[in-house]
């Protein structure tokens, strides 16, 4: 149940992609989510469709993992295909009571969805192949000039690995306290939502009593190993670019050039 | 035959790269008051095989009866099964939620749907086995030390009244003190009101003393299953799995490898030393002019 949620969990598996620089992996998540909201006809979706299968053969990572990112936006989803679809002004090609469907909503509708749909995909093949540490890494080198600016670039990429790191922390401990509580006879399921809401006490009082523990424990364990901030700190595996990397560059802006001579087509 | 363990395998993360065996064709067979010690080393499956004994875990295939009946069978109420057999976690103490003590000790009992009066004359009975003075009863159970923490959580499954109770390393991360106060309640327990035992360890020396028969388990199987003094005679093949014996086997072993004819069954200090002084008392006879 809430095992299914894959954002920021890794695929530990060797592949080409898994072995790409971060950074090379960020670019190229942004270049192709903006690619795809460039597209105004069904050719530039073609591309992008084959450039993203392509990077999914590559990675290794079963499909199936990067559907299950999918499952917790379908409502958003849906919600954006039914507005688009009923919606939108236009020519009408179906009539019946007060709903209209258009020929214009229907093409918004069918682009809206696969443009949702690729973008998740998309963004999760970068963190299914890449580890939380070497993604903020990543981050944080990139978005370094941005500190010349007084961004506390380093703190928020400090904070965005921690966070990320307790992701799986605290969903085993909350997989651990709800058996406990089942063990007690506790009932997380039946119930109307009041009920649910109430039972909910005997989970959520532990867990963040767990949390905040959590939160003590490693501000200490950084304190002992003499942590005060990004200022002069170098980095035991520092980022350099590889040859592979550099080709992934030129795929992409390959890729960004193909998109657009095919929209002036 | 009170639980009954028959051709049970678990695997999970089927299909993933983290696809692993937990339980591998696990036979077992538990008697009403017994009490069981299950060792093996972090990862072998002993956790996973106690959660599949209340049902928190369903077996990928096999069956567990409880009682004559099978668990897995549609209509069988999950819920009074864990109200029978009651598993105690491992550092229980993180469960606990409640505004005071005597709240959260009732939180098991409440759900089961009994009376308040019922439900308050259980807590009560609970905590006090456990050896926590009525004064504490109002207190918030954060407040509490360590070891008190988790004599009030053990309460908690306590207070259920099961048949069996299941404690998985009852003394993790306590200090000496507070472990063999615990081994004490529970083996007293286990003693007065004859319920079911089985104690979770990798603590030789806790398990060998109380327990009358120890499951090792081993990547997913069981090893042993025999009485403590069965077991620690494979002390060797115990050690090549990342456990040992306790202390006291190598000691005998090695003196009767020396010197002394010693049984080398002791599996506690007591039994040792009237093992030590009885082969002690044999040799002063055997060696003429020794008196």
């Amino acid at each position: 149940m809430i095992r299914d949620i894959t954002l920021g969990q890794y695929y530990p598996i060797d592949s080409v992609i898994h072995r790409l620089d971060p950074r090379v992996k960020l670019v190229s998540t942004l270049i192709f989510v903006i690619s795809l909201f460039m597209f105004k006809n069904f050719s530039g979706y073609i591309a992008a469709t084959l450039f993203l299968f392509g990077i999914i053969k590559l990675s290794k990572v079963p499909f199936r993992y990067m559907v299950k990112g999918l499952k917790a936006v379908l409502i958003l989803l849906m919600i954006t295909v039914v507005f688009n679809l009923f919606l939108t002004p236009g020519k009408p090609i179906f009539e019946f009571w007060i709903v209209t469907i258009t020929d214009e909503g229907l093409k918004t509708a069918g682009f809206m969805a696969i443009r949702l749909t690729y973008l998740i995909i998309g963004s999760s093949i970068m963190t299914l192949t890449t580890t939380p540490n070497n993604l903020t890494d990543g981050l944080e080198d990139l978005m370094r000039p941005l500190s010349k600016v007084r961004v506390p670039v380093h703190e928020i990429a400090m904070m965005m690995s921690i966070a990320l790191r307790f992701i799986p922390i605290l969903l085993e401990e909350t997989d651990k306290i709800m058996k406990a509580q089942i063990a007690r006879g506790a009932d997380f399921e039946s119930g109307n939502i009041v009920q649910k809401a109430k039972s909910l006490v005997p989970l959520l009082v532990p867990l963040f009593v767990s949390a905040f523990r959590r939160a003590n424990d490693l501000a200490m364990a950084m304190e002992a190993r003499c942590y005060r901030g990004g200022e002069g700190r170098t980095k035991m595996k520092p980022l350099i670019y590889q040859a592979n990397d550099y080709r992934a560059y030129a795929l992409n802006a390959a890729y960004l050039i193909a998109v657009i001579v095919i929209q002036r087509l | 035959m009170l639980i009954s363990v028959k051709n049970v395998n678990y695997v999970y993360g089927s299909g993933t790269a983290y696809e692993t065996q937990a339980l591998k064709d696990i036979n077992l067979e538990i008697d009403q008051g017994e009490f069981i010690g299950i060792i093996g080393h972090t990862g072998s499956g002993k956790s996973t095989l106690i959660q599949h004994l209340n049902g928190l875990m369903k077996a990928t295939s096999g069956t567990i009866f409880f009682d004559g009946k099978d668990i897995y069978e549609k209509g069988y109420s999950m819920k009074q099964l864990r109200s029978k057999v009651g598993l105690v976690f491992q550092y229980p103490e993180h469960q606990l939620f409640e505004t005071d003590i005597f709240r959260d000790v009732c939180f098991g009992p409440k759900n089961l749907g009994l009376p308040k009066e019922e439900v308050e004359r259980r807590a009560k009975d609970a905590l006090r086995e456990v050896g926590i003075d009525e004064k504490l009863f109002d207190q918030s159970p954060f407040d509490l030390s360590g070891g008190q923490k988790r004599r009030v959580a053990i309460a908690g499954v306590l207070a259920m009244e099961p048949q069996v109770l299941i404690l998985d390393e009852p003394t993790a991360g306590l200090d000496p003190k507070g472990r063999n106060e615990i081994l004490e309640q529970i083996s007293m327990l286990h003693r007065e009101k004859k319920i079911t035992v089985i104690l979770v360890s990798h603590s030789m020396e806790d398990v060998a003393k109380y327990v009358d028969r120890i499951i090792v388990m081993n990547q997913g199987e069981l090893m042993y299953n025999d009485a403590p003094r069965e077991v620690f005679r494979h002390y060797k093949e115990l050690e090549k799995v990342g456990l040992a014996a306790p202390q006291v086997t190598y000691i005998m072993n090695r003196l009767k490898e020396k010197c002394l004819a010693v049984n080398t069954d002791a599996t506690t200090i007591e039994e040792a030393k009237e093992e030590i002084l009885k082969a002690l008392k044999q040799r002063s006879i055997h060696l003429p002019g020794n008196r």
